[in-house]
């Protein structure tokens, strides 16, 4: 009896239900990305068109200016590669993808406000800058005094990888991003970079 | 006997001494020349009988001896010529040609060159000769050669340019070997001589000249039609700017036989392709006036067919058919149209963004479609899917081309935004105003966005 039961749910199952037999009581969950919440107009197919009329691509931009820094900060990510597969530029539930004119229109939008930086006159690779230079030089120096680093030497990897920016923001920071902090930092004079005895590292002396 | 003929002059190796301008034209051997009254003259026998331009020269041949002297007869002498008879009797004689001379006072051969007797009238007496040909040498090619150098008096044109220097100037078929094409060129009067193979080609050369200076007349002719034509626009022009001032100048004053005639040359200066300038400043040409408005009246019935617009290209198509003959041309189309903005009728002519251009009711009202095209791509199916041209087309009543540009119209307006992929292109109700940025996940319950959602979401 069992068993003929089990045989007629696989029977049952083999047939997908068809849409009129179902309706859903309440509207469906916006799908995720990993662990990334999406806006429901990630649906919305002329989101994935470059739109033509200038008021309506401001407002396209804009919004995906938002979303982009949302998802890297999220994400941790600090780099993008415009000709390889991003999960924010693609949606299957839909089954649209943005153009690379699309991508660059919207990066290229994000770097005019400080937020992005291209790292090749190609405009094939993009950092993300979630956090501004400036913000990221006060993260460490914050992250400096937390610990009291200040007058510490430290090589840059320990800053990003060490124990001590375990759970903080540093932890698995992009290293260009880093330099640029550090040096944003050693032109203020709050600490000095120096080359470590070992080729690949240098070392930072603060003095916060 | 031997004083009757002219005498000739003979060279050393017994070839006939020419005059100047002479040629030799034929040959024939074994000739006897007979008179047909034996007093006037020995018959010569068994001779060498020469025809040149310009006389006839019989040399005794014999192998034995170089002739030293020959016997002449001026063709300017001769009268008449016999044409052959053929007869029974010819067939089984020797070739004869004969031929009349004529007989000066003294018995003797009249010879033109040397002034004796005034005119051929003075000494009116002829002696009839034969020349028989007993060789065997082409008697009937002779004959024509013989009538075509009596007729040429190549002897006339001798005598006018006066007597010649005696250079005897040699010809090339000649007896001068040495001279060829060099010397004998130039005849002493400086004109060009025909002959060999200089001559033909000094022949073909003054054939193309003359050609060309026929067509250089031509082309003056030419010219002067082109001059002629010219004269006529000018006056053609005259005729406009007096039209032109005069229609300007009065206003309502005119007489109806002023304005009849001004019409009428109006017609008539378009019949021959002049377009009058009336249409551009006031209410037009004749002509164009009523094509307007016969084309405003045609073209109602097909605007209510389509829905209220009607491509421009099809309209065209539609009118030209219904005319059947007298077709009109695109431009005569476009002149029609645009003088509907000066009349008072229920269409008028329209240019989309795109180039597009309609024919449309006036009382067309973009918003109204407008309105239309937002109730459509609000409906459940439209969210979903969104609406594409063909869609908007058959929901509307209007054609695809049409429905096209009333959604890009729309989009340019903000009311829908498009969505290209390789499904095609289509058009979405605008939700951008509705989302705000810093609040990305918020949805108004009673919005677009969240009509949107549940048209969605209940697709399953």
């Amino acid at each position: 009896m069992a068993r003929h039961m089990a045989q007629t749910a696989d029977v049952l199952k083999t047939f997908p239900r068809s849409a009129s037999t179902v309706k859903e009581a309440r509207p469906r969950e916006m799908q995720k990305l990993g662990d990334f919440k999406l806006p429901h107009f990630f649906n919305y197919p002329p989101y994935f068109t470059l739109q033509p009329v200038r008021e309506t691509r401001e407002k396209q931009v804009q919004l995906w200016k938002e979303l982009i820094l949302d998802y890297c900060r999220t994400q941790k990510i600090f780099v993008i590669k415009l000709e390889e597969e991003f999960p924010l530029f693609s949606n299957s539930v839909i089954e649209r993808t943005l153009s690379h004119e699309a991508r660059e229109a919207f990066l290229l939008a994000l770097a005019a406000e400080g937020r992005a930086e291209w790292l090749d006159k190609g405009h094939r690779s993009c950092l993300i800058l979630w956090h501004r230079i400036q913000e990221w030089a006060d993260i460490i120096v914050n992250f400096v005094k937390d610990n009291g680093f200040e007058d510490s030497v430290m090589t840059v990897e320990e800053i990003r990888s060490g124990i001590e920016s375990r759970g903080t923001e540093l932890h698995g920071i992009d290293r260009t991003i880093l330099m640029r902090a550090l040096k944003l930092l050693e032109q203020k004079g709050k600490l000095a970079i120096f080359k470590g005895t070992s080729t690949d590292d240098e070392g930072i002396k603060f003095s916060v | 006997m031997s004083n009757f003929f002219s005498k000739a002059e003979v060279t050393s190796s017994g070839r006939p001494v020419f005059i100047h301008n002479e040629v030799e034209c034929h040959l024939l051997s074994g000739v006897d020349l007979e008179p047909e009254d034996h007093h006037h003259f020995t018959p010569l026998k068994s001779g060498i009988l020469i025809l040149t331009t310009h006389r006839l020269l019989w040399l005794h041949s014999s192998s034995a001896t170089t002739p030293t002297s020959a016997s002449a007869i001026p063709l300017a002498a001769i009268s008449h010529i016999f044409s052959s008879r053929k007869s029974l009797k010819s067939v089984f004689h020797s070739p004869r040609i004969r031929f009349q001379v004529l007989v000066s006072p003294d018995g003797r051969l009249f010879d033109p060159g040397s002034g004796s007797g005034s005119s051929s009238g003075s000494g009116s007496r002829s002696v009839a000769v034969t020349a028989v040909i007993r060789g065997k040498g082409d008697c009937d090619g002779f004959l024509v050669k013989f009538w075509d150098s009596w007729r040429a008096r190549a002897w006339e044109s001798n005598e006018t340019s006066g007597s010649g220097s005696g250079s005897g100037s040699g010809l090339a078929s000649g007896s001068e070997a040495g001279t060829g094409t060099g010397g004998g060129l130039y005849s002493s009067d400086g004109s060009l001589r025909m002959v060999g193979v200089a001559g033909i080609l000094r022949k073909e050369q003054q054939m193309w000249e003359s050609t060309d200076k026929s067509l250089q007349d031509a082309f003056q002719d030419l010219n002067a039609l082109m001059s002629k034509a010219k004269e006529m626009v000018m006056l053609a022009e005259k005729m406009r700017q007096k039209l032109l001032s005069g229609t300007s100048s009065q206003t309502s004053g005119t007489n109806d036989e002023d304005m009849g005639s001004k019409e009428e040359m109006q017609d008539w200066l378009l019949s021959v392709g002049i377009i009058s300038p009336v249409t551009k400043e006031s209410a037009g040409a004749l002509y164009h006036q009523q094509l307007s408005r016969q084309l405003a009246d045609f073209v109602r019935t097909p605007l209510e067919r389509a829905g209220g617009m009607i491509n421009l290209i099809d309209a065209y198509c539609l009118f030209n058919r219904a005319r059947g003959t007298e077709l009109i041309s695109p431009d005569d189309m476009l002149q029609a149209c645009s003088l509907w903005e000066k009349f008072d009728v229920p269409v008028m002519l329209r240019k989309f963004d795109s180039g597009v251009m309609v024919i449309q009711n006036k009382s067309h009202s973009d918003e109204e479609v407008f309105a239309r095209i937002k109730s459509l791509a609000a409906k459940p199916e439209a969210l979903r899917n969104g609406v594409s041209p063909t869609d908007a087309a058959m929901s509307l009543g209007i054609a695809p081309a049409m429905a096209k540009e009333h959604l890009l119209t729309a989009e340019s307006k903000g009311l829908l935004c498009r969505d290209i992929s390789p499904d095609g292109f289509r058009f979405y109700v605008n939700l951008f105003p509705e989302i705000e940025p810093l609040n990305i996940y918020f949805v108004k319950d009673y919005g677009m966005c969240s009509t949107w959602i549940k048209a969605v979401s209940t697709s399953g």
